[in-house]
C-alpha cells in the first residue's frame, strides 16, 4: 500500500503545482510547462515501445502527426474549414467531423492507434534495425501524405486559427492520466510479458508469451497516447503544418527516453524536464557573443550541442538516469506487500 | 518513343546516384550488422566540401578528390569515435542504432550551423550541362557521366572484394569477425577500410546529386541516404551488385511514376519506404535473394 500513498502524494503535488503555475506564473513558463507536459505524454508512451518492450521503433512523429490533424480538423468548424482550405475544396468527411475538445482528444488517439494496428502487421515482421528503418518511413510516408491529400489536409499550408481549449490543467490532467495508465499497463501481465520481449525475445516466445500480440498492444497503447498528445499540442499551438512533425520530434523524443535511461516511466519524465527546460535554457548557445566571446549568432549550435550529448550519453552511460529502475518500485503482484 | 527514352536515361541516371550511396549501406551492414545512419549525411558533407572547395580553387576535379578525403575521414572518425567504443564494450544493438542517429543528427545540425539551412546554388563546370542526344532524346553531359562513372566504380569495388588479398579479407570479416582476428587480420584497419569505401562512393554521388539538382543544403542527405537504404534492402542486404540493381529499380521507379502517372507523383518520394515494406513482408532476401547467413557482396 506504501506505494500507492505515495503516487497520491506525488499526484496531488504536481495537480498544486500545475494549478500554482497556471495563476500565478508568467505566460513564458506557462507556455514552457505546457509544452513540457505534452513531452512527457509523449516520452512515456514512446517509452512503453521503445524501453520496454525494446522495439526500437521511430514512428512517433508519425502519431503526433495523425492525432494533431485529427483534433484540430474536429475542433474547426466547417466555415473555418471552408475559409482555410485554399489548395482543393474539403471532403464533405472533413466538413462533417465536428466535436467538442476531450472527445476530439479520444477521437485522436483511437485514429492513431488504429494506424498502429494495421501497421503493426507489417512493422513486428521484422526485428532491430529493419524495425527501426520501415517505422522511419511510416514517420515518411506520413508526412507526404498530409502534404498531397489536400482535400483532408489543406496541404502544406497546414490548418490554423485551430481553437485553443488546451491549457496547462488540461495536458496536466493527460499527462498524470498517461502516465498512471503507463505505469500499470507497465506493472501488469503485459508488462512483464513486454519485459520479457525485450530481455530475451525467442525465450519470451517459448514461454507461451504471443510476443506479435504483446508487442501490437504496447504499439496501440503507445500510438493512442502520441495521438492525444498530438491533439493538445495541436490544440495548444493554434496552428500546425506537416513540416512540424518531421523526424526531428522523433529525435528529441529518443534523447528524453534514452537520457531518463530505457525503459525506465520516471526516467522518462525526468528526460523530459531535463531536455525541454534544458534547451530553453540553452537558447543562449544560439545567441551572439557566446561565453563573452565577441561572436555572432550561431543558429542552430544549440542541436549539436544536443546530437553531441545523446552520442555522449551513449558512449559513456549508456543506461541513462534510471537505468531501468523507477523512482518508487511497486512489487509485480498487485496488493502484495513493499 | 523519344519521351520513354528521355524517361529512361533519368531513371538510369537518377538510379546510379542511389547505387553510389547504396553500396556503401550494404558494406558497412555486411561487416557491422548495423544501419548506418549517418551514411546520407557523409554524401552530404561529400557535396558541402566539394562546393566549398570548388569555390576556393576552381578545379572541379580537385574539388572532388578533396570531397572523397573529407567524406571518408567523416566516416572513419564516425567509426572510431561513435561506434567502435560501443562494438568493444559489446553494447546492445539499440545502443549502436541510437548512437547512428546521433551522429546523423550531430553531422547535420554541425552543417547548417556552418552553412545556414537556405538551400545554396551549386556551382559546376559548364561542360556538365551540355546537351547530348541519344537515340533520339537529348540528355545533359552530367546524367550519362554519372551512369559510366558508376558502372566504373562498381566494377572497381567489386574487383577489390573479389581479387584481392585485402578485399578477401573484407569478405571473410562479413562472415565471422571472431575467426578472421585469429588469423591474423588487423579486422580494425578491415572496417576502416569498408567505411573508406563506402563513405567515397556516397560523397561521389552527393556531389553529382548536387550537380544534378544544382543546390545543396544540410539535410540533403537524410531523404536520399533511406532511399538508397531502402535499395540496399531492395537489391539483398549484404550484396554489392544487389545494391546497385536495387539502386537502379528505384530511380526506374520514381522516374516512371513522375513521367507517366503524374496525378500521384507528389507521392514519389514514398514509393521507396513502400518497396521497402513489401520487400521485407514477401521476400526479406531482396532481388538477388541471397542468404544473408551463407553469402555475403
Amino acid at each position: 500500500m506504501k506505494y500507492f500513498i505515495k503516487m497520491f502524494i506525488l499526484v496531488s503535488l504536481v495537480i498544486g503545482a500545475i494549478y500554482y503555475a497556471g495563476n500565478y506564473l508568467d505566460s513564458y513558463s506557462v507556455m514552457v510547462l505546457s509544452n513540457l507536459g505534452i513531452f512527457i505524454i509523449l516520452a512515456v508512451s514512446y517509452n512503453l515501445i521503445n524501453g520496454v518492450t525494446g522495439q526500437f521503433s521511430l514512428e512517433p512523429n508519425g502519431f503526433v502527426a495523425i492525432g494533431a490533424y485529427v483534433t484540430a480538423l474536429l475542433l474547426l468548424n466547417s466555415e473555418a474549414k471552408i475559409d482555410q482550405f485554399m489548395l482543393e475544396d474539403p471532403s464533405p468527411l472533413i466538413l462533417w467531423m465536428n466535436s467538442s475538445f476531450v472527445p476530439a482528444l479520444l477521437v485522436s488517439g483511437v485514429v492513431a492507434s488504429l494506424v498502429a494496428l494495421t501497421l503493426a502487421f507489417p512493422v513486428f515482421r521484422v526485428r532491430g534495425d529493419y524495425l527501426a528503418i520501415v517505422t522511419l518511413g511510416f514517420g515518411f510516408i506520413i508526412r507526404i501524405v498530409a502534404i498531397n491529400q489536400t482535400e483532408y489536409t489543406n496541404g502544406s499550408m497546414g490548418l490554423s486559427a485551430i481553437p485553443q481549449y488546451a491549457n496547462l490543467m488540461w495536458i496536466g490532467i493527460f499527462a498524470i492520466i498517461c502516465t498512471i495508465v503507463i505505469l500499470n499497463i507497465v506493472y501488469s501481465k503485459f508488462g512483464r510479458a513486454m519485459k520479457a520481449i525485450r530481455d530475451d525475445e525467442d525465450a519470451a516466445n517459448a514461454m507461451g508469451v504471443n510476443t506479435f500480440k504483446i508487442k501490437t498492444y504496447a504499439f496501440m497503447t503507445s500510438a493512442f497516447f502520441e495521438g492525444v498528445g498530438g491533439g493538445l499540442l495541436a490544440s495548444l499551438l493554434t496552428t500546425i503544418s506537416p513540416e512540424q512533425f518531421s523526424f526531428m520530434l522523433t529525435f528529441q523524443l529518443l534523447i528524453i527516453i534514452v537520457l531518463g535511461g530505457l525503459g525506465s516511466t520516471s526516467g522518462a519524465i525526468v528526460g523530459a524536464v531535463v531536455v525541454v527546460i534544458g534547451s530553453e535554457w540553452l537558447r543562449f548557445l544560439d545567441e551572439p557573443n557566446l561565453f563573452g566571446f565577441e561572436t555572432e549568432a550561431h543558429p542552430g549550435l544549440r542541436m549539436v550541442v544536443f546530437s553531441a550529448i545523446l552520442i555522449l550519453i551513449m558512449l559513456f552511460a549508456r543506461r541513462g538516469i534510471f537505468g531501468d529502475k523507477e523512482i518508487f518500485e511497486r512489487d509485480g503482484r498487485r496488493g502484495s506487500k513493499s | 518513343m523519344e519521351f520513354f527514352t528521355q524517361q529512361f536515361l533519368n531513371g538510369v541516371s537518377l538510379g546510379s546516384m542511389y547505387a553510389l550511396i547504396a553500396i556503401g549501406y550494404t558494406m558497412v551492414y555486411g561487416v557491422l550488422r548495423l544501419i548506418n545512419f549517418a551514411h546520407g549525411d557523409i554524401m552530404m558533407v561529400g557535396a558541402f566540401v566539394a562546393f566549398v572547395a570548388y569555390e576556393i580553387s576552381g578545379s572541379f576535379i580537385f574539388a572532388v578528390l578533396i570531397a572523397i578525403v573529407a567524406a571518408s575521414l567523416t566516416g572513419i572518425l564516425t567509426y572510431k569515435i561513435a561506434y567502435k567504443p560501443l562494438i568493444n564494450k559489446d553494447a546492445p544493438k539499440i545502443s549502436l542504432l541510437i548512437t547512428a542517429i546521433g551522429v546523423s543528427f550531430f553531422l547535420e545540425n554541425l552543417f547548417n550551423m556552418l552553412f545556414g539551412g537556405i538551400p545554396k546554388p551549386f556551382n559546376y563546370p559548364e561542360i556538365f550541362d551540355k546537351n547530348i542526344e541519344i537515340f533520339g532524346a537529348t540528355t545533359s553531359f552530367v546524367s550519362i557521366f554519372i551512369v559510366i562513372l558508376t558502372i566504373f566504380v562498381l566494377s572497381l569495388v567489386l574487383w577489390y572484394l573479389n581479387k584481392t588479398k585485402q578485399g578477401i579479407a573484407i569478405k571473410a570479416l562479413a562472415f565471422d569477425i571472431n575467426t578472421v582476428k585469429l588469423m591474423g587480420i588487423d579486422t580494425d584497419v578491415m572496417i576502416m577500410i569498408v567505411f573508406v569505401i563506402g563513405s567515397s562512393l556516397a560523397s561521389l554521388g552527393g556531389v553529382f546529386y548536387a550537380v544534378s539538382y544544382p543546390s545543396i543544403e544540410p539535410l540533403m542527405g537524410v531523404l536520399v541516404g533511406l532511399k538508397a537504404f531502402a535499395a540496399a534492402v531492395l537489391g539483398g542486404i549484404g550484396s554489392v551488385v544487389g545494391a546497385a540493381l536495387g539502386g537502379f529499380v528505384l530511380g526506374f521507379s520514381e522516374i516512371f511514376i513522375v513521367a507517366f502517372f503524374p496525378d500521384i507523383a507528389g507521392y514519389k518520394d514514398a514509393i521507396a519506404f513502400i518497396f521497402l515494406i513489401f520487400i521485407l513482408l514477401f521476400k526479406p532476401s531482396g532481388i538477388m535473394g541471397i542468404d544473408f547467413e551463407k553469402s555475403r557482396f
